[in-house]
């Protein structure tokens, strides 16, 4: 099992971290609390909890391009300062360039990170070709559907073999049948890259098909609540595994936790709203 | 059962068969881009006609609304034999000289300060309170000051183009850096990019759109700013023209120079439209010529 890989320390740390925000009208707000996390080279880690409980933020400060207020955040022991090459990134909404067709989409990264052009062509063929978008190199993203959208923005992240990969709820706004078919192509990818992975979700069946182990998180400010490790077997046939008595078993004791902190939120904010 | 559904001939009346459909949809979009063409040229024929005859007929008075005949002779004559200031290609290519070199030097400062102010927000909040009150101010009346510091020739004109053009292209240029999709930033600074690569790859792409919605109306703003300083004062140029004669109340001149100003405005437009869609093919169809 890739958890218990013993192959140094934990890839991505955080430790008691704290964030906070300066609304607009000038108040402080706690997004997150006393966070804790800890997650190991090859595991794939799902967080879910209620909306808008600050679940992106913890992505964002593994990115460096926000930093805690208090605590701590490493990664591969060293604490984060500045955007790490090693790091990949998949975006809820659609974060291909627009004006770029799908090859230069793809190339983005080598080019940007200095990489000869050739090279850099050659190998995006290869992760197009990978994510099965060989044939439509020059087409733009318009031009696309939501589905192969998001596999050029896979091949686009992959191509730079980040050792860390945070997703924040990719596939949320396809379809469910193109989810289920995103949801093979990730674990192929990710049981070829070996890359550690943070998965942000709202949907908790997604989190257990997907993951090694669930973070549950508290309604915001956002901490931990729980941890659950999911010890189905890989590989795993996504469209097959939520029929299984232990997935069954498993969401229904996680759903138990989250609907506590999803009724907890959502009461706060009619509160808020009356 | 279900053989019988899939023999029973189709339930559509007859005449509706994808080909026919199409074949009407055609022949009714024909119909409409004929009757478009045909009402366009019907009142450009009815509005000349009646001009003419007005005037002809001494409805109109001829003497300040000249007629369409008689422009068109003027027209004819300044081609062939040119005006009585030289010739007209002289004139029009001072006019255009003054109007592209002020709409170049303006619409490359304003693309680039724009950005540069976009980019920083501390010298945005500094300056962006000089831009206001100069933006504030009615730009021909700038007119006498350059023909003042510049002379009579180009300097003054381009300048008053100049300064038509830049404040236009600077607030696009501006809007659109500020506009650009925060996640598209973010995703390219992970992917790698940093400093001038992500100004580069995002954030001038991004601002495109807006530049050229600006470039398209400022080509014209150069175009008064040429004029206007050729009103005040200059040597050549279309604004002369026109200048002249107003001296002498030659009405059909007037119009005639107005004529070549829009035609030229007109062909300059086309010019960014076209040049516009070859930069933009990224974009979905709706924005790109109907085919």
């Amino acid at each position: 099992m890739p958890a218990t890989d013993a192959a140094g320390g934990p890839v991505v740390e955080l430790i008691n971290v704290s964030r906070r925000f300066i609304t607009p009208d000038g108040k402080s707000m706690t997004a997150i609390r006393d966070f804790n996390m800890s997650v190991a080279r090859g595991e794939f880690v799902a967080v879910v909890g209620p909306t808008g409980c600050g679940k992106s933020t913890t992505l964002n400060l593994v990115t460096g391009l926000a930093r805690p207020s208090s605590g701590e955040v490493r990664l591969f022991g060293q604490p984060v300062t500045d955007i790490d090459p090693r790091i990949g990134f998949a975006f809820q909404t659609d974060a291909l360039f627009p004006w770029r067709s799908v090859i230069d989409n793809v190339v983005a990264g080598p080019l940007f990170r200095g990489k000869p052009r050739d090279e850099a062509y050659a190998k995006a063929r290869e992760w197009l070709a990978r994510v099965h978008l060989s044939g439509h190199e020059t087409k733009y993203p318009h031009q696309l559907s939501g589905g192969m959208r998001k596999r050029v923005s896979l091949a686009q992240t992959f191509i730079n073999e980040p050792q860390v990969l945070l997703m924040d709820e990719p596939f949320s706004a396809l379809d469910v049948q193109t989810r289920v078919v995103m949801h093979e192509v990730l674990l192929n990818l990710w049981s070829e890259a070996k890359a550690s992975v943070i998965f942000v979700t709202h949907d908790l069946e997604e989190a257990i098909a997907l993951a090694d182990k669930v973070y549950v998180l508290t309604a915001g400010p956002a901490t931990v609540r729980a941890v659950y490790p999911v010890e189905l077997p890989r590989p795993r046939v996504v469209s097959e595994i939520r029929y299984q008595e232990d997935f069954i078993a498993l969401s229904r004791r996680i759903w138990d936790d989250l609907r506590a902190e999803v009724e907890r939120g959502s009461g706060r904010d009619e509160a808020r709203a009356a | 059962m279900t053989d019988a559904v899939l023999t029973t001939p189709t339930v559509f009346a007859p005449g509706t068969s994808d080909a026919e459909i199409e074949a009407a949809a055609a022949k009714a979009a024909r119909n409409r881009r004929y009757k478009v063409l045909f009402w366009r040229w019907a009142i450009l024929i009815a509005i000349l006609g009646s001009w003419e005859l007005g005037s002809r007929f001494g409805i109109i008075d001829e003497f300040f609304f000249s007629s369409p005949s008689a422009i068109w002779n003027r027209l004819v004559e300044w081609t062939i034999e040119g005006t009585s200031e030289g010739s007209l290609w002289l004139h029009l290519y001072v006019t255009m000289e003054e109007a592209v070199l002020g709409f170049a030097i303006g619409s490359i400062t304003g693309v680039v300060v724009g950005i540069a102010l976009g980019r920083n927000q501390m010298l945005a909040d500094i300056f962006s309170i000089y831009i206001k009150v100069f933006n504030s101010i009615p730009r021909v009346v700038l007119a006498p000051i350059f023909i003042m510091i510049f002379g009579l020739g180009i300097g003054s004109k381009v300048a008053l183009a100049f300064i038509m053009v830049f404040f236009v292209v600077f607030a696009n240029a501006f809007q659109g850096v500020r506009e650009a999709d925060r996640n598209l930033m973010a995703n390219a600074q992970i992917l790698g990019a940093r400093g001038w690569q992500l100004t580069r790859s995002v954030v001038i792409p991004s601002a495109m759109s807006w530049i050229f919605a600006s470039l398209h109306v400022s080509f014209g703003f150069a175009i008064i700013g040429a004029i206007v300083g050729e009103f005040v004062g200059s040597r050549h140029g279309i604004g002369l023209l026109i200048n002249i004669a107003k001296g002498t109340f030659d009405s059909a001149g007037m119009y005639a120079a107005i004529v070549v100003i829009m035609i030229v405005a007109l062909a300059a437009e086309y010019l960014m439209t076209w040049v516009e869609g070859r930069l933009a093919t990224w974009r979905p169809a709706p924005l790109q010529d109907q085919h």
